[in-house]
């Protein structure tokens, strides 16, 4: 959280100072509010200047802020109700990928998302957001029924990647992700993607072929992590900072390479500052696309995300 | 990259694998197995299809060596073979990386894809090439693996993927790599909705983003002996998990055993295999 910090802190002192003056001028009853109002008007210009302006590691910060919103609080905040659903019917339970059924201003719809947790005993349950196969597989089973029952289906994407470890491999975390593509891109409605955090790797795709690919200003998306590229191209994970420069994982930079269609800005001072706005801008976007994408039919929605997909990526020839 | 200075290094091509394969294993009269360490001649290993005659060790293919010992002699029709790699990303020393591996491996990218003869039957095909970048997928390796498929459908053709993907997805581009998983993963399900048999050949060494998309939907999964097939790197998982990973984890073996490759096949094996399934869906 070193790059937070440094950031936070010119801040957090400026408010410092404006709490004790307001401190002040209430016990000593003397009038400070000329003080106070240009305090705080300097504290806004601090702000609007530093969040404006952050480099794409200190916005990997910002991903990974523990206080930053995770899936579980939109499911409570987005939606009129919610019923988590669990279980791959195969295997077991991964609490790194929760789902359910959930109603927005009155529309089912499927809704499904990574978990982080916020402290040691939540990252132990939710195993710090990375899944297994089960999840994928929970994920799809979810999907499913979305298709059947003609659901929209949202997916909420806040990982580091898919778990790494003896089990997930051997129940086949590479076919689990496979199968999730595969799957998501036929299905026959709507399909919703937003990155609220860390969009990592496979991981994060596995989640995210959707007809919309939304992201929150200062969320990452990207093919390996910072650390990761730092350690294969100059034997140092220490040098995370230059890596986040040379990878394009900001929302601004997926938006120029054709990867995201919106950018879902988030309050100054970042998604943990305010809840209540992120989520509000969340639910304006998503609204918004799902009206657009529910005129089209099934057939338009396959083919949409189908082309959608296929339009990425840069090619040259040798043919001059 | 300028266009001038891909033709400027613009490596000799070869059309054919095996009587150049001998610059992939060491230089001199004898290689030496890594599996037995024992040492064997050259001229014995390539009569062997490149497998130890003593213990069955399957040395690494080119991509131009595996479709010499799978499809007909002079039977293949390349399809987007001018497809070029560029560095969209401005990732750091990236075209030094392409520029090398292609004078070292004679192929412009980590894939060839084409229209060919295997066993009297017609199919597209896909394979992929350990030597250049690990055989990584980037946007031209997604663009003609998706390419392809499309063709099998437009042609009503069998697809088949020999995989020796270990690189995954290629990091030099980035989150354009990561979205060809979801672009070859969308089009294994058109193969599907059209009902084309789709094979896979999982070779040493498939991981991470090529094994987490197209390499693990096939209809039917082939993998070579011992061939190391997993979404995280052995080296990655004892990283995370900190403790050593038994033996034989990952191999072609451990996943047969898990429910994730169907047959196991020995090279001599493999183009009987695949005609037994082309006669099975197609006949
Ligand atoms: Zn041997």
């Amino acid at each position: 959280m070193v790059g937070l910090m440094e950031i936070e802190r010119p801040v957090k002192e400026l408010e410092g100072k404006i709490a004790e003056l307001k401190n002040l001028a209430e016990t000593e009853k003397i009038d400070l509010s000329d003080q106070i109002s240009t305090l705080e008007e300097r504290a806004e210009k601090l702000k609007k200047r530093l969040y404006k302006n952050l480099t794409p590691w200190q916005k990997t910060q910002m991903a990974r802020h523990p206080m930053r919103p995770y899936t579980l609080d939109y499911a409570q905040a987005l939606f009129d109700e919610y019923i988590e659903l669990h279980g791959d019917r195969c295997c077991g339970d991964d609490k790194s990928i929760v789902g359910g059924f959930a109603k927005l201003d009155g529309r089912p719809v499927i809704f499904i998302g990574h978990q982080k947790g916020r402290n040691t005993r939540e990252n132990i349950e939710r195993n710090f957001g990375s899944a297994h196969p089960e999840g994928y597989r929970k994920a799809m089973r979810l999907m499913e029924q979305a298709e059947r029952f003609k659901r929209p289906i949202l997916t909420f994407i806040d990982t580091q990647g898919a778990f790494c470890g003896i089990g997930a491999e051997e129940r086949g975390q590479s076919e689990a992700i496979a199968s999730s593509l595969c799957f998501m891109s036929r299905l026959k409605t709507p399909i919703i993607a937003v990155i609220i955090g860390e969009g990592g790797s496979g991981g994060a795709i596995g989640l995210g072929v959707g007809n919309r690919i939304l992201m929150l200003e200062n969320s990452v998306y990207s093919v390996i992590s910072p650390e990761g590229c730092a350690a294969i191209l100059w034997k140092d994970a220490g040098r995370a900072r230059e890596a986040a420069e040379i990878l394009k994982l900001t929302a601004s930079d997926l938006k120029q390479l054709g990867v995201i269609d919106e950018i879902i800005p988030e309050p100054i001072g970042g998604a943990h500052n305010d809840y209540e706005k992120t989520i509000a801008a969340v639910k304006r976007a998503i609204k918004r696309h799902l009206s657009e994408l529910s005129v089209m039919s099934a057939e338009e929605l396959v083919a949409n995300r189908y082309d959608k997909f296929k339009r990425m990526g840069v090619v040259g020839s040798i043919m001059p | 990259m300028l266009l001038k200075d891909w033709f400027a290094k613009r490596p000799r091509y070869s059309s054919t694998g095996l009587e150049n394969s001998r610059s992939r294993v060491p230089d001199g009269l004898m290689t030496k197995c890594p599996g037995c360490e024992d040492a064997i001649y050259n001229k014995e290993l390539e009569k062997s299809l490149k497998v130890c005659p003593k213990c069955s060790y399957h040395f690494r293919l080119s991509a131009r060596e595996r479709l010499d010992i799978t499809i007909e002699a002079g039977s293949l029709e390349e399809y987007d073979s001018d497809m070029l790699s560029v560095n969209p990303l401005d990732f750091p020393e990236y075209e030094d990386k392409l520029i090398k591996s292609r004078h070292k491996t004679g192929q412009i990218d980590a894939v060839i894809t084409g229209q060919a003869s295997v066993a009297g039957y017609r199919t597209v095909i896909a394979v992929t090439d350990f030597a250049f970048m690990g055989g990584s997928m980037g946007s031209v390796v997604g663009e003609k693996v998706v390419a392809a498929m499309e063709r099998a459908v437009d042609y009503r053709l069998p697809m088949l993927v020999i995989s020796a993907s270990g690189g995954g997805a290629r990091m030099q581009e980035g989150i354009l790599s990561l979205m060809q998983m979801a672009k070859t993963g969308a089009a294994v399900a058109k193969l599907r909705e059209a009902e084309l048999p789709y094979i896979v050949i999982l070779t040493d060494p498939t991981m991470g983003g090529v094994a987490a998309s197209f390499a693990s939907l096939g209809d039917v999964i082939i993998a070579e002996p011992g061939a190391l097939i997993g979404f995280a790197g052995p080296r990655v998982i004892e990283q995370t998990i900190r403790q050593k990973l038994p033996e034989g984890f990952q191999r072609s073996e451990f996943q047969l055993k898990h429910g994730f490759v169907d047959i196991i096949a020995a090279r001599k094996d493999m183009v009987a295999t695949l005609a037994m399934l082309y006669s099975f869906y197609l006949d």
